[in-house]
């Protein structure tokens, strides 16, 4: 029998803990002598306050719908995919290398090329660890981890070396062509003749992002695959004897979730850069963990935690960039933000259980 | 150790006045009252559910009841954690042991109950205690032996053991024969009878009449939280304790017609396994398995039925190399390199041994455990997608056709209790219709109202001219169902029997390894089975 | 900044007032304002400034890539000028947002920007590494001299290749060791890898090290000290880490291009600025603190290479022109 009704589980446990979280953030602001309340009034302006926020706030959470998803699906199949941040780096190269070789026309025939760049070159890169992990038993959390550190040497090295453009001092390749530039979201709102997010990185993958979400819950809980992963996510031994491979699952899921964690470049790298440099990721990939976590591992809890890490992470650099918030203490307050949704969530969620149960037995 | 209270002469050693325990919405316990004499065996007997383990754990602390009382030797307790209990004089040995296995005997027994910082000390009072201990209860086990090599029935001597030594009065034992061969089990009772009259007293937890019968002074029956019924064992029978605990009639032996078997289904030749470890675990293994008949393969856990089931279930352990050669239906069957996909598809149904871990997925929902293995089938499939209405209609009409209860696809699997959870396994593997079912401990951890409906769809399949393999550590099963019995015994038959000629004992000799009228046991029995025999004359 | 200072200065916060008219502004790149290098030292420009004018500046840390370009077009649209940013990473941004401020100026360390109202600061640093290999050549008694870089990019290839010439120019037979400390930013800041390294190019022979790492240089520049071997700062000054153990700091002129730039106000003036060895742009640092180091052999090697090198006799070759060294 649960415990506490659906909603409790889902929303207000993680407004709870979200509100602890702020709460001693908030104290921590208040020791450094500063107003915890006109912090929290710059990052919600700053983040939420006009389209221009809105926009920054958007683009970086595309990037945490992609990873967390990528977390997600990797989640269900019983993995822990801590690879998000190589995956979205070696999706990054796809992207470049797809638009680099081919002189594109349109946008909109580069875009599905790169897409497939973005997720066949992060879909690799998990598939040596899923390999690893279902012929050889090495963890996937270690490999993956490892493959976060090959990836970056590995893109160090073919940036500096082969994609450089000669004389330049930046790591970076060259610029991408410009018919192959993502329409910005305010770009389209001005289609419509409206002033949106004026010089706001927020592009059209957003919406890749959204339907990524719809393709991902409809993968997970109403394809033969979805309930495979599932089923072995949950038991292996069940998985056997239901004649579902562990290894064909370990591999397949792996593959879907570096796929996805790939698929941010074309938010970061296409949309954003417009040109791969040597630090796109940015941690995305490990915001991902956190975002997938306190998601619920649900597609649609992942694109609202996104949106909540989006929000943190503009609001953030508004509070690092326009106040005298030292720019650790962001980190701070995000780091509080996940210990508190996604380490110590039975920290809230066992007194709330609790306090339903009574409640229960006194209306009983 | 703290001295044991002053005991009222008379008062019982346990009463519970009223304890009543809820979880949300499940009222486990209600208004339980309960007398247990001192010196005697005291059983309580009730199906799954009933709340025999919830009970058990208030009294050993791990829960707090809602209301009501616990009185110890007439004094009344409030029992906070199992230390708490301990003090009491309350000694638990659970089904699933909690020993550490790679620790000996003795440091298992001072485990927890070290006194000072040095364990010297502690070890060797330990080392006299556990030797009185051991002559005066025929609980011999060596104290310098790793738990992880002996024998289930001598881990079991260590558990008591560890709360003798911690000055237990009162033991109690939940289930505590269902890993034992049958000569085990009788020397497991001979040392609580010795408890007993020694004035200890004991509560057993058990969920089989037999043993109630043969070694309880008292029976208390729960059903569904509430005690039913307390009575003298000697007043009472098993067709009256299994009506108090379903709470209506019920048929204790399997009603069928003699068997008609026909043309073998599957025919499974010098079968053996190694596996990943190197431990040989088949050793030849030639068996015929025909349409209408039920055979039945006896024999102590862990003596390669596990392996046998998997194999023929199409999902042997990875790295095992198997050889042999098996027939279905006159053609080969493939041994290796195919999955239990296949098997299903080639006609052979397998409710597994273990529910919870390979039958089910517990987190899933009952309608999608109804798909479980038969997820590709092609009625489930609409175009890319599983076709959700298909599979909830048919199990739907499964749950309805196989009385689970409660009745409501949408519930996930482990909020059914465990004879629901095995109804729905055995409907899905049944309802298919197979030429060959499969079957490992049917109604392991399944409440006797639950037992008798799976038996009866075993029979129908049998009936309906269907092969079935039974495996099951039941001998009584074994023996109500079986139409031939096969005895397994380290990987290999021991020897086939017809069960209207088998006797327990005769069974029980085969299941320890013994050849019956042979002097000498035949080659390579390892030491561990010896011992049975002689410890049991 | 002390705790107890910040704590009296406010109990609200103190939102900086954005750059008031023609105040200047500084951007730091993602290594951030206190870097213990290359950050650092232009913070240090910028203070210089303030400290001589008693102006008032604004300055802006990054928290990602994506900033960049909100951090500059914000700092613009409020009326700070001119700006000033550090770091290469800037100058594809900088190429993008300049031409819609034409009344803004903008500098650049490092990096070219061909725009008609940014000025474009660059640093000879393969000239001042020559010098440093020189007197590395010079002071090392084994031949073998070592190099060990921060994050692996051109920027540092560039340090490494000067460094390599002015080595095998003086001794042709030296071996030279070089090792990078990784490939993530973090490189910038691990001075226990840096000392680790350290102790590797001992074991093979090394008596003299160039850090060119950042933060890293820190730990290379104390387990030289701890050795007893000689080590060669970057960027600032750092003969005084430890006096008579560091034999030279190749120093790069980042504070002074900083505070030249604040100076220049609103004038700035558009174009390339080279830094070079001849301008005072690089040099070798010599000082009290280690002037024992300092043989007359060294110096003499050292002013011939210098004169050689601004009389346009020496030509170092600059690793940027084609990404290869001509030494190894």
């Amino acid at each position: 029998m649960d415990r506490m009704p659906k909603w409790a589980d889902v929303i207000l446990t993680p407004l709870i803990s979200l509100a602890l979280a702020f709460a001693i953030s908030a104290l921590v602001i208040l020791a450094i002598g500063e107003s915890p309340i006109e912090a929290l009034k710059v990052m919600v302006e700053g983040a939420l306050g006009s389209s221009y926020g809105w926009g920054f706030t958007l683009y970086y959470a595309t990037n945490f719908i992609f990873t967390g998803l990528a977390v997600t699906v990797a989640y269900h199949a019983g993995l822990f995919n801590i690879g998000g941040e190589g995956q979205a780096a070696m999706g990054g190269l796809g992207v470049a290398l797809v638009l680099l070789a081919v002189p594109w026309p349109h946008w909109a025939l580069a875009l599905p090329a790169a897409m497939i760049g973005a997720a066949l070159f992060g879909a690799l890169w998990a598939l040596i660890p899923a390999w690893l992990q279902a012929r050889r038993g090495s963890h996937i959390v270690i490999t993956t981890i490892m493959f976060n550190f090959i990836a970056a040497a590995l893109l160090n090295y073919v940036l500096v070396n082969l994609l450089r453009p000669v004389g330049s001092m930046d790591p970076a390749s060259a610029s991408f062509a410009e018919p192959t530039h993502l329409p910005k979201l305010s770009d389209m709102a001005l289609g419509f003749g409206m002033e949106w997010g004026k010089n706001t990185p927020a592009n059209v993958s957003f919406f890749v992002a959204l339907a990524a979400c719809l393709l991902v819950w409809l993968l997970i809980w109403r394809t033969k695959l979805g309930f495979e992963i599932r089923a072995f996510g949950k038991s292996e031994r069940g998985a056997l004897y239901a004649g579902i491979s562990p290894v064909r699952i370990t591999v397949i899921a792996m593959l879907i979730s570096g796929a996805l964690a790939g698929l941010m470049a074309i938010n970061n790298v296409m949309g954003e850069a417009e040109r791969l440099v040597l630090n796109a990721v940015e941690g995305a990939g490990f915001i991902g963990i956190a975002v997938a976590l306190m998601g619920r591992n649900h597609p649609f809890g992942v694109l609202l935690a996104a949106l909540l890490f989006g929000f943190l992470y503009q609001g953030g650099g508004e509070l690092a960039l326009w106040t005298s918030v030292p720019r650790e203490l962001i980190v701070v307050i995000q780091a509080l933000v996940i210990l508190f949704t996604g380490a110590l969530d039975n920290m809230v969620r066992m007194p709330l259980e609790r306090i339903f149960m009574a409640l229960r037995r006194k209306g009983a | 150790m703290t001295a044991q209270p002053e005991v009222p002469d008379g008062a019982p050693a346990i009463e519970l006045r009223g304890i009543s325990k809820a979880f949300g919405p499940v009222q486990a316990n209600k208004g339980i009252d309960l007398r247990v004499s001192r010196g005697t065996i005291h059983g309580i007997i009730g199906e799954n559910g009933a709340g025999k383990s919830t009970l058990m754990s208030i009294l050993y602390g791990f829960y707090r009841p809602d209301s009501g009382e616990i009185l110890i030797g007439g004094n009344p307790i409030t029992i906070t954690d199992s230390q708490t209990a301990i003090r009491a004089g309350i000694g638990m040995v659970f089904q699933h042991f909690k020993l550490v296995q790679n620790f000996t005997v003795l440091e298992n027994v001072i485990l927890g109950a070290e006194d000072g910082r040095l364990l010297r000390p502690s070890l060797s009072r330990a080392r006299g205690e556990l030797k009185r201990l051991a002559s005066e209860y025929e609980l011999q086990v060596d104290p310098d032996a790793l738990v992880e090599d002996l024998s289930v029935g001598h881990q079991q001597r260590v558990e008591i053991l560890k709360a003798l030594y911690r000055q237990a009065d009162i033991l109690i034992l939940d289930e505590p024969t269902g890993v034992l061969t049958p000569a085990e089990a009788d020397h497991l009772f001979r040392i609580l009878r010795g408890l007993r009259d020694e004035g200890k007293t004991i509560i057993l937890i058990t969920h089989k009449l037999r043993e109630i019968m043969e070694i309880t002074d008292n029976v208390s029956v729960m059903r569904r939280g509430e005690m039913v019924a307390s009575v003298t064992t000697s007043e009472t029978s098993p067709t009256q304790l299994a009506e108090l605990m379903v709470g209506r009639k019920v048929l204790l032996r399997v009603e069928k017609a003699p068997a008609q078997p026909g043309a073998p289904v599957l025919e499974v030749r010098g079968l053996r396994m190694v596996d990943a470890a190197g431990v040989e675990r088949l050793r030849g293994i030639d068996l015929d398995i025909r349409a209408g008949e039920v055979l039945g393969i006896a024999g102590v856990a862990g003596n390669g039925q596990t392996q046998l089931l998997e194999i023929l279930g199409g999902y042997p352990e990875a790295g095992a190399k198997i050889e042999g050669a098996l027939r279905l239906k006159g053609q080969p069957l493939p041994l290796t390199g195919s999955d239990a996909g296949a098997r299903r598809k080639a006609g052979i149904g397998h409710v597994p041994e273990d529910r919870q871990v390979e039958g089910l997925i517990m987190d899933f929902s009952a309608w999608e455990n109804v798909a479980f293995g038969y997820h590709d089938a092609p009625e489930f499939q609409s175009g890319w997608l599983m076709d959700q209405s298909a599979i909830r209609a048919d199990a739907q009409a499964k749950i309805e056709h196989f009385d689970v209860r409660p009745p409501n696809p949408e519930l996930a699997a482990k909020n059914f209790s465990g004879g629901n959870q095995q109804k729905i396994v055995v409907a899905r593997e049944v309802e298919r219709n197979p030429d060959l079912l499969l079957i490992g401990q049917p109604t392991r951890g399944v409440d006797i109202g639950a037992i008798e409906f799976i038996h009866k769809r075993i029979i129908a399949l049998r009936d309906a001219g269907k092969a079935v393999l039974l495996v099951s550590v039941e001998l009584d099963e074994i023996m109500a169902l079986a139409d031939r019995i096969a005895v397994m015994f380290d990987g290999r038959i021991m020897g086939e029997r017809l069960p209207e000629e088998a006797t327990t004992a005769d069974l029980g000799c085969l299941m320890a390894g013994i050849e019956p009228g042979t002097i000498a046991p035949q080659d390579a029995i390892p030491p561990a089975a010896l011992h049975v025999p002689a410890e049991g004359a | 900044m002390s705790l107890t200072k910040t704590l009296l200065a406010s109990a609200s916060l103190s939102l900086l007032p954005l750059a008031a008219m023609a105040d200047p502004a500084l951007i730091f790149d993602l290594g951030g304002k206190f870097d213990k290098s290359f950050n650092e030292a232009a913070f240090h420009g910028a203070e210089k400034w303030k400290a001589e004018t008693g102006g008032s500046y604004k300055d802006l840390e990054m928290q990602s890539e994506a900033q960049r370009e909100q951090a500059l077009r914000r700092l613009a649209e409020t009326g700070a000028n001119p700006i000033v940013m550090t770091g290469f990473a800037f100058g594809e941004v900088l190429n993008k947002v300049a031409p819609d401020y034409p009344d803004t100026k903008f500098a650049i360390v490092d990096m070219v920007v061909e725009q008609p109202n940014v000025q474009s600061i660059v640093f000879t640093e393969e000239q001042g590494s020559y010098l440093a290999g020189v007197m590395a050549a010079k002071a090392s008694k084994s031949g073998t001299v070592g190099f060990i870089g921060g994050m692996d990019i051109p920027l540092i290839h560039k340090f490494e290749c000067g460094y390599a010439q002015g080595v095998k120019a003086t001794n042709p037979e030296a071996k030279l060791i070089i090792n990078y400390t990784g490939t993530t930013p973090a490189a910038w800041n691990d001075p226990v890898k840096g000392g680790e390294l350290v102790k590797a190019q001992i074991s093979q022979g090394a008596d003299v090290v160039y850090a060119a790492a950042g933060g890293t240089g820190i730990g290379v520049l104390q387990a030289a000290a701890d050795a007893n071997i000689l080590s060669i700062g970057v960027d600032s000054n750092q003969n005084h880490l430890h006096p008579g153990k560091v034999l030279t700091s190749m120093v790069k002129g980042v504070d002074n291009s900083i505070y030249e730039a604040f100076k220049a106000g609103t004038e700035l003036q558009p174009g390339i600025k080279v830094m070079d060895l001849a301008s005072g742009g690089v040099s070798v640092a010599l000082d009290d603190n280690n002037k024992p180091l300092v043989t007359e052999d060294m110096t003499a090697a050292v002013d011939a290479a210098t004169k050689g090198i601004t009389g346009g006799e020496i030509k170092v070759h600059d690793y940027m022109t084609d990404n290869t060294c001509p030494v190894q």
